[in-house]
């Protein structure tokens, strides 16, 4: 057990202070802010802001604590240690232990603790140091977490948050780097969402943890550190996105790239790329939720432009992009001039190697050479 | 992993594991007070093990050196109070002919409803015979508000809250009158209030769930202080103990404070695996023990000592908000379930033994007749009495409808899917254009089941 423990601090060298140069570039920081949202330049009073999205999860965090005394974060270094990744600094001192609680190391204890507290009329929002670990507690999310509602009855709400980096991670291998999209996707009762951007992170987050279901938020270790504008409107603390609508990031009338968590912000910086090699015009939808999936945006999207692209850093087989394509199939297929591409991880267990990781999820060139491809360029 | 101490840890390690430091502070003052050992000290100053005394003899604790844990017990097998000395319980008779009589309810509603899995009439069924003195004398214990996760093998506390048995046959039936909607698994019982949550399959989930229901009863109470302060009590059996669940769920009701009973029906079979294969150490109880966690050993036979265990337990829990442990033995003379012949892997002799010389309802039958409260013609009357309602309530609940169609689609989330409710209109669609082929008269309100 605690061998395996040891590698967790990789992914919190990133976050902390001992540590102010990582081991290596985890991602390249001017790669993924898309240039259309950067020219709108820094914040003025009462404009737009420039907010980490580590910074807008914190904002929502404290908000919905604040404004729902049913709410409380449990989770293993949230407290004392302000989260692995800094999440929940500065909720302690505010909240106090009592609602912010650091945990044993046991996934399936504090995940049961969770669900029971919810099950009591509680609203937890429980924190995985990563999804990689949810693994190990997987049947109180899915079995009971899930299920409970409907087989109680309809007598048993259970009204619970589960939140925690997932995908792709830089230089943690097999075990950490894991998605876990389309394993909660795929789960009648359970709600996903997946931000990419800081206004997606409050916004769904706090939808999340308003939802009476239970919902499970994946976010993504490497977008913790950007920064994005926010506007005035999410600035404020009623700020909520709803679950289930997906986000055009582009507009476009050439093809039409799906993409959800970090690789919306790979799918934007290969659409501006599409459109200075080839002047093409890609639309970029952002789906901010997995399920329940906003088939209307995509359809709608895909039959204006009459091509299809998924982009996700999921396994290939029975994942988002699987469920997309197949959607597409069932809803659009008459508007498709081209067969529909999906662009994932690789089917391998997450090399170390940077040049092999690198090989093994989508990249921003992998996404613009199948997008040539489908268009015949 | 050995954990080293901060002074001693090189930069470089703590560099990589910037965690190591939260391991090494202790708990609460973790970061204001600093551990470490005085010269000339007699004992351990590790953080992990403040006052333990050092040794120069080298010797490994054996579980089999150690003396087992004691079991208490109030009556003996024969009704008989073992001190006679002490003042008697302190349960009215009328209470101790309410249990008596709620013991006796599930175990005849355990054989007609054994005998009608067999006969098909309902997909499964799991009996408690042998077991009766745990769930009834640990019910009577709590309160209405108190609350109750239950593995699967406590109708006792069902009953004993007040479930009656037309609930309990609305459930296995799965007729509309069924709070579950008939979504469920037969015995996978629930109820509003008292709060008893539904009975889940996977072994050993309950445990942990029942830790964090208690720690959000402690935060509602200590919100609402004028409300009267609850428990939670949390039922299962010796191999569920097995499960990791157990384990998490102990350690972090301890550390968290949660006010929590846990009662571990230690009845000698998982399904058809002996405790002798299960484990190794005393019991369930000295696991209690390891955790921080105050525990007790009871005579799960005898209902005093269960019942007495309990409010006692629940007092504890309440007082400091930290959780006991309670394990009661006792013999499981039923089959596991309907899906289990147990006389491939025991002798019947072996049960029919434990039957006859040690069980909940006779021993507590023999006090009621040693206190003159109770005799044969009595127990007659009250047999067929109950057995005549059990088998009423049968027959109705059989009879009685399926839940409406719209139960199928509905409680998924809070609120029916868009998806969901397309599908609904398409079925309603099919139905009502065909109705000669699909016979709704089984299901309550038949197809405006569907509105």
């Amino acid at each position: 057990m605690a061998a395996p423990r040891l590698f967790r601090p990789t992914a919190r060298l990133l976050s902390s202070r001992l540590a102010s140069t990582p081991l290596r570039p985890a991602f390249r920081q001017s790669a993924c802010a898309p240039s259309v949202l950067r020219s709108r330049g820094y914040a003025t009073e009462g404009g737009p802001k420039e907010v980490t999205v580590r910074d807008a999860l914190n904002e929502a965090l404290a908000e919905e604590l604040e404004s729902n005394q049913k709410t409380f974060v449990l989770g293993e270094e949230v407290a004392q240690y302000n989260g692995a990744y800094k999440v929940t600094r500065g909720l302690l001192d505010r909240f106090g232990p009592k609602r912010v609680i650091d945990t044993p190391i046991t996934e399936a204890g504090f995940c049961g603790l969770a669900v029971g507290a919810a099950l009591a009329g509680l609203h937890p929002i429980c924190e995985f140091m990563t999804f990689n670990f949810a693994m190990q507690a997987i049947d109180q999310i899915i079995n009971s977490a899930a299920k409970t509602h409907y087989m109680s009855g309809g007598i048993q709400p259970c009204n619970v948050t589960f939140r925690g980096p997932n995908g792709f991670a830089a230089g943690v291998a097999a075990q950490h780097s894991q998605d876990y999209s389309a394993w909660y996707g795929s789960i009648p009762g359970l709600k996903v969402v997946s931000p990419w951007s800081s206004e997606d992170a409050k916004g769904l987050l706090k939808a999340a943890i308003r939802d009476p279901n239970p919902v499970v938020v994946l976010e993504n270790e490497l977008m913790y550190g950007q920064a994005f504008p926010m506007s005035e409107a999410s600035q404020k603390n009623d700020f909520v996105l709803p679950i289930g609508k997906a986000k055009i990031e582009r507009p476009g009338k050439d093809l039409t790239i799906v993409s959800v968590s970090r690789c919306v912000g790979q799918s934007l910086n290969a659409a501006a790329e599409l459109k200075q090699k080839y002047g093409v015009e890609a639309e970029v939808v952002n789906l901010r939720s997995i399920k329940p999936l906003d088939v209307e945006t995509v359809i709608a999207s895909l039959k204006k432009t009459g091509r299809l692209m998924v982009v996700e850093s999921g396994f290939p087989m029975f994942g988002v992009s699987s469920e997309i394509m197949a959607l597409s199939m069932e809803y659009g297929f008459d508007y498709l001039t081209a067969p529909a591409v999906r662009v994932t991880g690789a089917e391998v267990p997450t090399p170390y190697a940077v040049g092999l990781e690198n090989m093994s999820f989508p990249q921003e060139d992998t996404v613009v050479s199948q997008a040539a491809k489908l268009l015949r360029l | 992993m050995s954990i080293p101490s901060t002074r001693t840890l090189p930069l470089k390690l703590l560099a990589q594991n910037p965690g190591l430091l939260r391991r090494v502070a202790p708990v609460g003052t973790r970061w204001s007070s600093s551990i470490s050992q005085r010269p000339g000290s007699d004992s351990v100053r590790f953080p992990g093990a403040v006052n333990s005394k050092f040794t120069t003899q080298m010797s490994f604790l054996k579980a089999s050196d150690l003396p087992a844990i004691p079991t208490y017990r109030v009556m003996d097998s024969d009704g008989e109070m073992v001190d006679k000395t002490r003042p008697p319980t302190d349960v009215t008779d009328e209470e101790v002919l309410t249990w008596y009589r709620n013991m006796l309810t599930v175990s005849i509603m355990d054989v007609v409803m054994f005998e009608a899995q067999r006969q098909g009439r309902l997909s499964f069924y799991m009996v408690s015979a042998g077991e009766e003195g745990i769930t009834v004398g640990s019910a009577a214990a709590l309160t209405p508000d108190d609350v109750v996760f239950a593995q699967y093998r406590e109708a006792g506390v069902f009953q004993q809250r007040g479930f009656t048995l037309k609930n309990f046959m609305d459930q296995l039936f799965a007729n509309y009158n069924d709070t579950g909607k008939g979504r469920n698994m037969p015995v996978h019982y629930g109820q509003n209030y008292p709060r008893m949550h539904t009975i889940s399959s996977p072994l050993a989930t309950q445990i942990p769930q029942a830790a964090g229901a208690a720690y959000a009863l402690k935060l509602q109470d200590l919100q609402n202080p004028t409300r009267a302060p609850r428990i939670v009590a949390c039922y299962f059996g010796e191999g569920a103990a097995s499960e990791g669940d157990f384990h998490a769920a102990l350690n972090i009701a301890a550390t968290r404070s949660c006010p929590v009973v846990f009662i571990c029906r230690n009845n000698g079979y998982a399904i058809s695996t002996p405790t002798l294969e299960q484990y190794r150490g005393d019991g369930i109880a000295s696991r209690g023990v390891g955790y921080g966690i105050d525990t007790i050993r009871v005579d799960g036979n005898d209902v005093f000592a269960v019942h007495e265990a309990m409010k006692e337990a629940r007092r504890v829990a309440l007082d400091g908000g930290r959780p006991v442990l309670i394990e009661a033995m006792s013999y499981r003379v039923s089959h596991h379930s309907t899906s289990d012949d147990s006389f491939a892997y025991r002798a019947r002799v072996e049960v029919e033994d434990w039957k006859r010389r040690d069980n909940p309802i006779i021993r507590l039958r023999k006090w009621l007749e040693n206190q003159g409260l109770w005799n044969e013609d009595l127990e007659r009357e009250t047999r067929d009495e109950l057995r005549k309602a059990v088998l009423k309530e049968f027959g109705e609940a059989e009879r009685g409808k399926k839940p409406p169609l719209r139960e199928a689609f509905a409680d998924v989330y809070e609120d029916i899917t868009e998806e969901a409710q397309e599908q609904m209109k398409e079925l309603k669609r099919i139905l009502e254009t065909y109705p000669d082929e699909y016979d709704l008269r089984p299901y309550q309100d038949g197809v405006k089941g569907l509105d």
